[in-house]
């Protein structure tokens, strides 16, 4: 692998909650991240999957220290910027940047788009050659927008556009590293492909790392070089893509795969497994492993131990488990149920 | 690459963008703002237009009342009906019908003093709305400031201005408007000092702004609060903006239309007040022409003279009604989507 940008060690965000009929108290935490490592490598591209409220975003605001966490390190080109003031953050702002999920939360709608994608310049006191208004032009075009609409607003756009926008201001620094938070989940399904294109043309052409989140594993599939999948404030399984989408071998990630629609339309369908339950509140995680309420392969050692993250036998370097009884290394199985949510 | 002509393709279920996009030519390449899309709601508004009129004419009056009571030759402190006899009955009251219109006098004579009722309304509307003006600048300042620091800072200075906000918007307000004056002047001046005439109208201010701040910070927390968790400001934030950066440059310019529309419901409500303490003795002390105290002389006559109570009253119904017409107007026209 390259050269390391971005490397979460141990990383935990706990939220208080809140709770008291008269007086307010702290009545415990969501664990909404509890213990990840992560690497992402310059120019590489690392997918972030797992279900809603797994604790994707807060890993992302993490990243990019939009919050502070509670336990754990962040270091950026080898330094710790985990508890960073703004001031000390500042050469490194430019360098990380955040697409966002909503387009139509992620624009300011009283400026205009040329405000908007100037902003990051005027902030950091950029000023490229050629002029900023340039540069903005210069911008939109590479998102594929009409560098002629920067005196527009963001009502005017669509909400692919908009994303383009969002994408045009991400890049106004010449960042590093992108953190992407399920950049296209709000979008309809025939544009997601067009803005996925994008971001992975700028990938290669400009040589961005991006972290991407997701929470499905079919979108990361063309797009990231590693995967990690998450649950419930944890790394469950992490790998190169092969290894994760044609050698998996942690439960959850077979469960995740079994939701993506066979790209090839020719292979036999895909079983479907059908996950049981709910997922259980990351304010009382269960004890042991995180997955055991809702896998098919619990037993009893699944409560007591919490599984590691390691390199199991037969798997490529880098290709790291947290289960006890992991699966086989294949997508296909036998125990076919179809789950109707999943699909 | 996507070619920027393809992006033609990508107008999705966003209605409101399609309009403009579609019509792109290179000639409309200039994008309407969110305030020029108001402006435009706002002219077709024919109640609006109206009472915009109506408001600003008002404004006119209050601000040329010397002018107006210069051409029209009389003034609102001359005992006219004292000094010229043939005016006042033997009982104080005008001899004309109609509370002593005339030729000379408009609006007719003042009983038991006779003072010229026209241009006392004009001084006294100039007065009011001076003190409305006053009062609903400060206590935007004072709400907007302390409501954005409220809502953007949190915490414990969340809590205390919150705290505040409550106790004032508890408050039974006229009961604490009639208390507070007097003491206000007592705190300014001695009381061994012959009171000046500034007096009154400084407490007046004072009392309405503490009492009126509250509302308008009230709304702004929770503008600031719902804004402060979307996207864009994260989006600043990871660019390193300051917070003076966030607050100005990100968002003032969403709290525009509510502070815009808090301001021109507040106005007449501060007119009314200020009428309010005028009527109950507690306004601008007699010689300074008021709006509010036209009422309370109105109303000990009303029973011998009723004209002397229908100007102040039928000019201050119409001020009130088209100015809330007006607060109408420009919110809907803010936010059209808003149902009232
Ligand atoms: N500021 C916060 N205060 C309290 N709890 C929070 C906060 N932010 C997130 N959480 C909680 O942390 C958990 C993880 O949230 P997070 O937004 O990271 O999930 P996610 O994986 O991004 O989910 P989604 O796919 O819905 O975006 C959730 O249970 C959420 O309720
Ligand atoms: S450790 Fe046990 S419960 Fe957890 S995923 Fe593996 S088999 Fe399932
Ligand atoms: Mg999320």
């Amino acid at each position: 692998m390259s050269e390391t940008l971005l490397e979460l060690q141990g990383l935990k965000k706990h939220f208080p909650v809140r709770g008291g009929a008269i007086i307010k108290h702290q009545v415990g935490n969501v664990h909404a991240v509890d213990g990840i490592d992560l690497t992402v490598g310059k120019g590489e591209s690392v997918g972030l999957v797992g279900e809603s409220g797994c604790g994707k975003s807060t890993t992302g605001r993490l990243a990019a220290r939009l919050l502070e966490p509670t336990a754990g390190k962040i270091l950026y080109e080898g330094r710790d910027i985990s508890r960073s003031s703004r001031r000390q953050l500042k050469p490194i702002r430019s360098e990380i940047q955040m697409v966002f999920q909503d387009p139509y939360s992620s624009l300011n709608p009283r400026q205009t788009v040329g405000t908007i994608i100037r902003g990051p310049m005027e902030i950091n006191g950029i000023e490229p050659e050629g002029g900023r208004k340039k540069r903005v032009q210069e911008l939109l075009e590479i998102v594929g927008l009409n560098p002629e609409h920067y005196n527009r607003f963001p009502h005017e756009f669509s909400g692919g556009q908009r994303q383009r926008i969002g994408i045009a201001r991400s890049l106004a620094l010449n960042p590093k590293l992108i953190i992407a938070d399920e950049p296209v989940s709000a979008l309809d399904v025939s544009i997601q492909a067009q803005v996925v294109n994008l971001l992975q043309q700028l990938q290669r052409d400009l040589g961005i790392a991006f972290l991407f989140i997701a929470h499905d594993l079919a979108i990361v599939r063309h797009f990231s070089q590693r995967v990690a999948v998450m649950y419930l404030g944890k790394i469950v399984e992490v790998g190169d893509r092969q290894s994760i989408y044609e050698r998996p071998r942690h439960p959850y990630t077979h469960a995740l795969l079994s939701a993506v629609p066979e790209p090839d339309v020719s292979s036999e369908p895909r079983e479907r497994i059908r996950l049981a339950g709910d997922v259980p509140s990351p304010i009382n995680p269960p004890s042991g492993c995180r997955f055991r309420t809702r896998c098919w392969k619990a037993q009893e050692k699944c409560a007591q131990e919490e599984p590691p993250l390691l390199q199991l036998n037969g798997n490529r370097e880098g290709h790291l488990t947290a289960c006890h009884f992991p699966e086989a290394p294949t997508v296909h199985g036998d125990d076919v149920v179809l789950d109707p949510a999943l699909v | 690459m996507t070619s920027p002509s393809s992006t033609a393709t990508e107008n999705g279920p966003d209605a409101g963008g399609s309009e403009a996009a579609a019509t792109g030519s290179a000639a409309t390449i200039v994008g309407r703002s969110p305030g020029q899309l108001m402006w435009r709601r706002f002219r077709r508004d024919r109640t609006g237009v109206i009472a915009a009129i109506v408001v600003l004419a008002f404004i006119l009056i209050a601000l040329l009342a010397p002018v107006i009571s210069w051409a029209y030759g009389k003034n609102p402190n001359d005992y006219y009906g004292l000094n010229q006899p043939g005016l006042l009955n033997e009982y104080g009251y005008p001899i004309l019908p109609n509370g002593g219109i005339s030729g000379d006098f408009w609006f007719g004579l003042e009983p038991l003093v006779g003072r010229d009722v026209l241009t006392q309304l004009i001084y006294g509307i100039r007065t009011s709305i001076t003190i409305a003006l006053i009062v609903t600048v400060l206590s935007t300042v004072i709400g907007v400031t302390l409501g954005i620091t409220s809502g953007y800072v949190g915490g414990k200075v969340d809590y205390a201005i919150g705290r505040v906000i409550d106790t004032l918007l508890s408050f039974p307000s006229q009961l604490f408007l009639i208390v507070l004056v007097p003491v206000v002047d007592a705190a300014l001046v001695l009381p061994t000092q012959e009171p000046p005439t500034w007096l009154r109208f400084v407490s007046i201010c004072i009392v309405l702004t503490v009492l009126g701040w509250a509302t308008t910070a009230r709304l702004l927390r929770a503008q600031v609060l719902s804004l402060r968790e979307r996207e864009f400001i994260e989006s600043a934030r990871v660019t390193g903006a300051s917070p003076a950066r966030i607050i100005f440059k990100e968002l003032m310019p969403n709290l525009w239309t509510p502070i815009i529309i808090q301001a021109t419901l507040a106005l007449p409500l501060y007119v009314g007040a200020e009428a309010g303490l005028g009527f109950l003795g507690v306004g601008m002390p007699e010689t300074i022409p008021d709006w509010g105290r036209m009422f309370q002389v109105g109303s000990n006559v009303y029973h011998s003279d009723v004209t002397y109570l229908l100007f102040p009253g039928v000019s201050m119904l119409i001020f009130v009604i088209a100015f809330n017409l007006l607060g109408d107007s420009i919110r809907d026209a803010f936010d059209p989507k808003a149902k009232r």
